[in-house]
């Protein structure tokens, strides 16, 4: 099979992600890459175990001072129907139904760009009611480096999934292009894994003390 | 090789190394910049050795030695030993596994790139404004006492090359994986394939720490962050952790590759199967995995308290087991063979003494009780030159002899490769085994001199002519390579005559597309058993046909430039009003060429059957 060969519903592979070697490569390829994003934000989620609650004065907000419920489990929720939304969506590039992919592609664009929104609220709210910054004390740093380098993550995801979805708008699904939207769906569940991680020990653990 | 090998001038040769995907071409690439920094980090090294040779010296001042001192270290860490390792892996890992390039060609370009500005960058630093100057290691507490932009020079150069070695790690991996030729099981690998995939995986694991240790003290530094800073509740053990969590693997990334080089050619210059495949695959993998346990050896004495300590001596002693097997495998493949004691042959015989020698004081430093007596003397330089130097070097300088001809097409001569030889070995014990001595006695590392009268006169003066030893192998070493080149006698496939893998049955240097058809492998040492069968070449596994190529491209290149330019933004932006703006513009060029890079359609083209055939009708011999 080429990349560059057309298909119908019929003749197209079950598994299409993977059903060239230059596909098979990027799939296995990117996994590595996860495992090597895993390693950098477990060093991340040390380094603020380490110094969470870490501030140079008493006058210093805690982690429980600072984090609320609602806001936080309304991010959640968000972020893990996006990457429901994102399983659709691969659902139906493996039945070579472009228009339904792209559909629920972009209801998995528009959630994680609420999730970003709520984040950037979030961040703001901290800053301005709580004095609690990117440089106002060791746990501040470590803070914002693991959380912001989540979103960060997501911003990148969403230009990402969106880049393909224009690009390919018009010509619709091809051993070419199904990895690659294969890929970017891998890297949006990673992120979600993620932030149930953050959910856990950042908002959770911070909540009960 | 009809339509393809037109004779080219100076500004297409030079494009077509800026652009190129070719692994062979950038391992090319690889060994002229590490040999480059290979020479940059031993000047630095004839500074200290100078600075060093007799009591009080002030040919440099207490400054410009800290700078010099961490300078060498980093240079010959990150921008020689690294990129020299990539340099073999990559001219010979895809011709021992049968493969016609890597899994990803335009990463592997991307990856030398990153490599190259990031070393180009730290190496700036001294022309603008002084060099880091905090070790190699650069622990936090001196590095946010530093004053100046060298830390932050450090910190942004490792950062981009860190990201190309990260990037060519998971190539190799995925090309191990997914591009062996038909029949070569992972069994059948040769060793150095194999020290290849385990190091590939270590460094998949080892790097992202370093960048977020890196990260930590760039935003510490530039961005007003308080990881690291006790008085904002930070705390500067974090980066020691980090930095040895990567540090201690890294040393593992350097050497077990020289391992394969050396496993490599002991079996070819014994005409012997390599002793104990199996168990030296075994090891390859154990130490491997040892190798992330083991990290806070070199954090004793920073007090994480006697349980700790005494977990990590352990797991530290428990590394020489599986590097004892190997030792004795390479002896038994000696034994009984017939030995040619060419140049390789010499540098992995010396090898063997050598790094014992760095071994067995390992396992001195490794107990954490003694480790408070050895730490921070000459006895710690003199134990990690001895593996560094004694193991890696050797390694390299050992392939660079024995790789030589399937990179250039032509033969190191054999002469003055054993001169360098003797004088490189000959300098290596004089220069470093004095140095056990100078630390017992109590020389502290690190200082820029030292008084009279105390004892350290002679044997850092014996110290100091055995590094002249050393320069002058460089040179002999040098002479040769530029003698070589210009003579360029042409040799044929398998120039040793006992060539056992895959990469001597093909020409040297190879066609860009290596394999004319992917060959059949029957078992370990491929073309030898093919060879011993009385066959010239090997069995092809599939019929002639059409061969898929990737484009070249200068993506990489302007990736890589984006993020160096944005470097200097993030360095200057506290004191210039240009900073932030440059930082912006250089990670727009960078993300921008990502975007072309994702939305342009790149399906490489293919060569036809027809131009194939006419190499075998015309009789070229490549």
């Amino acid at each position: 099979m080429h990349a560059d060969e057309k298909f119908t519903y019929e003749t197209w592979p079950a598994a299409p992600e993977r059903a060239t070697l230059e596909a098979k490569n990027k799939f296995l390829g990117f996994w590595f890459f996860l495992g090597g994003e895993t390693v950098l934000f477990a060093s991340l989620f040390a380094t603020y175990l380490a110094l969470k609650d870490k501030v140079p004065t008493a006058e210093h907000h805690l982690a429980k001072d600072l984090f609320e419920m609602p806001l936080v489990f309304l991010m959640t929720m968000l972020l893990l129907t996006s990457s429901l939304t994102s399983v659709y969506a691969m659902y139906h590039m493996k039945n070579f139904d472009f228009k339904k992919m792209q559909l629920w592609l972009g209801i998995t664009v528009l959630l994680g760009l609420a999730f970003l929104c709520l984040e950037v609220y979030e961040f703001n709210h901290y800053v301005h009611e709580f004095h609690h910054t990117f440089t106002s004390s060791a746990f501040g740093s470590a803070f914002y480096a693991l959380v912001g380098f989540h979103g960060g993550h997501v911003a990148f995801g969403l230009l990402w999934i969106v880049a393909l979805m224009v690009r390919n708008s018009k010509r619709g699904l091809s051993l070419y292009n199904a990895p690659k939207f294969y890929v970017a769906s891998l890297y949006w569940h990673f992120i979600d894994v993620v932030w149930v991680f953050i959910f856990t020990v950042v908002y959770l653990m911070g909540m009960v003390g | 090789m009809s339509t393809y090998a037109q004779k080219k001038g100076a500004g297409a040769v030079i494009w077509d190394f800026l652009t190129t995907v070719d692994h062979k071409k950038i391992a090319i690439l690889y060994l002229i910049a590490g040999g480059f920094f290979f020479i940059v980090g031993g000047l630095e090294a004839m500074f200290i050795r100078i600075q060093l040779a007799i009591p009080d010296n002030n040919f440099v001042s207490a400054g410009v030695y800290n700078e010099i001192l961490t300078m060498h270290g980093t240079t010959m860490i990150f921008l020689a030993a690294m990129p020299l390792v990539f340099a073999f892996m990559n001219a010979v890992m895809p011709l021992q596994i049968g493969a016609r390039d890597v899994a990803f060609p335009f990463l592997n370009s991307l990856g030398f790139w990153l490599f190259f500005f990031g070393g180009v960058f730290l190496n700036l630093s001294w022309f603008l404004g002084g060099a880091p100057d905090a070790g190699w290691t650069s622990y936090a507490s001196l590095s946010l006492a530093s004053e100046g932009h060298g830390i932050d020079f450090y910190v942004l150069g490792l950062q981009i090359s860190g990201a190309g070695t990260l990037i060519g790690g998971i190539n190799f991996l995925v090309t191990i994986i997914n591009m062996r030729a038909p029949g070569m099981t992972y069994m059948r690998m040769p060793l150095f394939t194999w020290s290849t995939f385990v190091v590939s995986a270590l460094i998949l694991f080892a790097f992202p720490p370093l960048t977020i240790g890196l990260f930590l003290m760039m935003f510490d530094r530039m961005f007003g962050a308080n990881f690291f800073d006790h008085t904002m509740g930070g705390n500067t053990v974090i980066w020691e952790h980090f930095f040895w969590i990567f540090g201690h693997p890294e040393v593992y990334i350097l050497i077990l590759p020289a391992f394969g080089i050396f496993s490599e050619i002991f079996a070819t210059f014994s005409r012997k199967r390599l002793f104990g495949y199996s168990s030296m695959v075994f090891a390859t993998v154990l130490i491997g995995f040892l190798g992330f346990m083991v990290w806070a050896h070199h954090m004793f004495t920073t007090g994480l308290g006697p349980i700790a300590n005494a977990i990590f001596a352990v797991a530290t002693m428990a590394i020489a087991v599986p590097t004892g097997i190997k030792i004795f495998n390479w002896l038994f493949t000696m034994w009984g063979g017939s030995i040619k004691f060419t140049t390789p042959m010499l540098y992995a015989i010396a090898f063997i003494p050598s790094f014992v020698a760095g071994g067995v004081t390992g396992v001195m430093l490794a107990s954490a009780a003694a480790d408070y007596q050895y730490h921070d003397t000459y006895f710690v330089v003199a134990h990690f030159h001895y593996v560094i130097v004694g193991g890696v070097v050797f390694g390299l300088l050992a392939g660079t002899h024995f790789y030589w001809p399937k990179m250039f097409g032509t033969m190191l001569n054999e002469f003055l490769g054993k001169i360098s030889f003797w004088l490189f070995l000959i300098g290596f014990h004089l220069t470093f085994f004095i140095q056990h001595f100078l630390g017992l006695m109590g020389m502290p590392r690190r200082i820029f001199t030292f008084l009279p009268d105390q004892g350290f006169e002679t044997g850092n003066l014996i110290s100091t002519i055995g590094a002249f030893f050393m320069a002058i192998s460089v040179i002999v070493l040098l002479i040769n390579i530029i003698m070589t080149s210009v003579k360029n006698e042409k040799v044929g496939n398998d120039p040793w005559g006992d060539g056992r893998t895959l990469e001597w049955a093909l020409p040297s240097p190879p066609p860009f597309y290596n394999f004319k058809q992917l060959p059949l492998v029957r078992g370990l040492d491929a073309y030898w058993l093919e060879k011993m069968e009385g066959k010239k070449g090997m069995t092809p596994a599939e019929p002639l046909g059409d061969i898929h190529m990737p484009n070249n491209s200068f993506i990489p290149f302007v990736i890589s430039l984006g993020l160096f330019i944005a470097a200097f933004g993030a360095m200057y932006r506290a004191e210039h009003s240009w900073g932030l703006p440059v930082l912006i513009a250089g990670m727009l060029v960078t993300l921008l060429s990502m975007l072309v890079r994702s939305v342009k359609d790149d399906h490489g083209y293919h060569i036809h059957k027809e131009d194939l055939i006419d190499d075998n009708d015309k009789g070229v011999k490549a």
